[in-house]
């Protein structure tokens, strides 16, 4: 079976550490603060300008001068900081955050990701995406791995115009765990149930597919 | 203006000079932070040909999308603009020039304006259309994009509280783009929710020096939210 959206949040909550501070994009990355293990620390940085991102305000706490980068009311923890957008992105350029996860319309074998433009639909702007995927290291593209018609998103290279060039070093899709190094994918992990032929079949740029493809751990 | 006393009484005052065509920076991210009155004072100034920078565009009825409904703005820089629909008509069809910047490096831009820095270079957006036409250069083995710094006729921010001198002290995260703009205006002109005496502001705690800015007027907010969410109970 396909990863559903709290699933691979729930994945991708394996790859953190006690200690990082993080970079959580909008959608399905959003999902991963609800999957921190328990006694583990994390701060969320929100790059609106604010590290130590908590949970929804209740009504009676909402304040409209607190909010994250998807513009939506929130809190903020204890330890918590504010500051200005251009220290915000000060940490994200250089090189402070632990991890980054965001989504991405389709990445390809050169680590190149494309996610914020679909030329002739409308545009809304990268936001702080193109930031983020220059000014990471280590970082993690949630995304389907095909489209409906069930056309490939892993590519050989990106159609679409795109948000970073040869940043992308791990890629989990609805059907698999994949590293992107030497312009290949690499097949790491393949989602419960799910064969490694469908991975395969949907993969259109090249994948190299070890021996063995263990199932994921959620 | 009277001597270091900055504080002006109406946002005619406030807002005396600006003109067509000058370019206008508006602090805020989304609704949150941005300098509600001075931006309806542009509207009633009627204002044309502006060149505005703004990290977005406020929604079609609120912020800096009033002033796109009345045709007000001839260009714009920001990096995202997703929640205002106005926006995007106008874009499309070429009355609304538009210059998309990735965030952090509006950010910077606008730093390096104030601070007096004509350019920098950045890995952010390297091989991606953002790069058109800017020189590039490889420093220690990775490509790096020369970005040009922003300056503006007017600089319109929000601060929470300022005393008369101009210091500003911030809330949460209306910070955002504010402190940089507030360096980056030749004229800098803040709106906040309280005004103060000097010396009532600890100087450790002062976010923006008052060196930077020029008129301060007291305003009243709606302060408007975009996305209302809340924990379910």
């Amino acid at each position: 079976m396909a990863l559903s959206r709290e699933q691979l949040a729930q994945r991708v909550a394996k790859e953190l550490k006690n200690g990082y501070y993080v970079n959580l994009g909008i959608g399905i990355p959003t999902l991963v603060a609800n999957y921190i293990p328990e006694g583990m620390q994390v701060m969320l940085q929100s790059e609106n300008g604010l590290l130590g991102m908590g949970e929804f305000p209740t009504e009676d706490t909402i304040d409209p001068d607190l909010i994250n980068a998807g513009k939506q009311t929130v809190t903020a923890v204890k330890g918590a900081s504010f500051f200005s957008s251009a220290e915000s992105f000060a940490m994200i350029r250089g090189g402070h955050v632990d991890l980054t996860v965001l989504g991405a319309f389709e990445v390809d074998v050169e680590g190149s990701i494309a996610s914020w433009m679909i030329p002739g639909k409308l545009v809304k702007g990268m936001g702080g995406a193109m930031d983020l995927v220059a000014g990471a290291d280590n970082i993690i593209v949630t995304m389907m791995h095909a489209d409906k018609h069930g056309n490939s998103k892993l590519l050989s290279k990106c159609e679409l115009p795109l948000t970073g060039y040869g940043c992308i070093k791990r890629v989990l899709t609805d059907l698999a765990f994949i590293e992107i190094k030497d312009g290949a994918f690499h097949l790491l992990e393949r989602a419960p149930g799910v064969s490694v032929e469908e991975i395969v079949a949907k993969t259109a740029g090249k994948l190299i597919v070890p021996e063995h493809v263990p199932e994921m751990i959620l | 203006m009277a001597g270091l006393n900055k504080v002006v009484g109406s946002y005619d005052e406030a807002l005396a000079g600006l003109t067509n065509d000058m370019t206008v920076m508006v602090g805020g991210f989304g609704l949150c932070g941005i300098p509600e009155g001075l931006i309806n004072q542009m509207v009633k100034l009627g204002v044309s040909g502006l060149t505005a920078i703004s990290n977005n565009a406020g929604v079609d009825d609120f912020g800096l999308g009033l002033l796109l409904r009345h045709k007000q703005i001839s260009t714009m820089i920001a990096s995202y603009v997703g929640e205002n629909a106005t926006f995007e008509r106008q874009m499309l069809s070429g009355e609304l020039n538009v210059i998309l910047t990735p965030q952090g490096t509006l950010a910077e831009k606008i730093r390096a304006g104030g601070a007096g820095i004509p350019a920098f270079f950045t890995a952010t957006g390297y091989g991606t259309p953002v790069a058109d036409g800017k020189e590039t250069r490889e420093i220690n083995g990775r490509h790096y994009v020369l970005e040009e710094a922003l300056t503006a006729d007017f600089a319109l921010i929000r601060a929470w509280k300022a005393d008369t001198m101009g210091n500003l002290v911030f809330r949460k995260t209306a910070a955002n783009f504010n402190p940089m703009m507030a360096t980056a205006g030749k004229i800098t002109v803040v709106e906040v929710e309280e005004i103060v005496e000097p010396g009532e502001l600890d100087p450790d705690h002062i976010h923006t020096p008052g060196i930077y800015v020029d008129r301060v007027i007291k305003g009243v907010f709606e302060k408007r939210i975009e996305q209302r969410t809340v924990k379910q109970a």
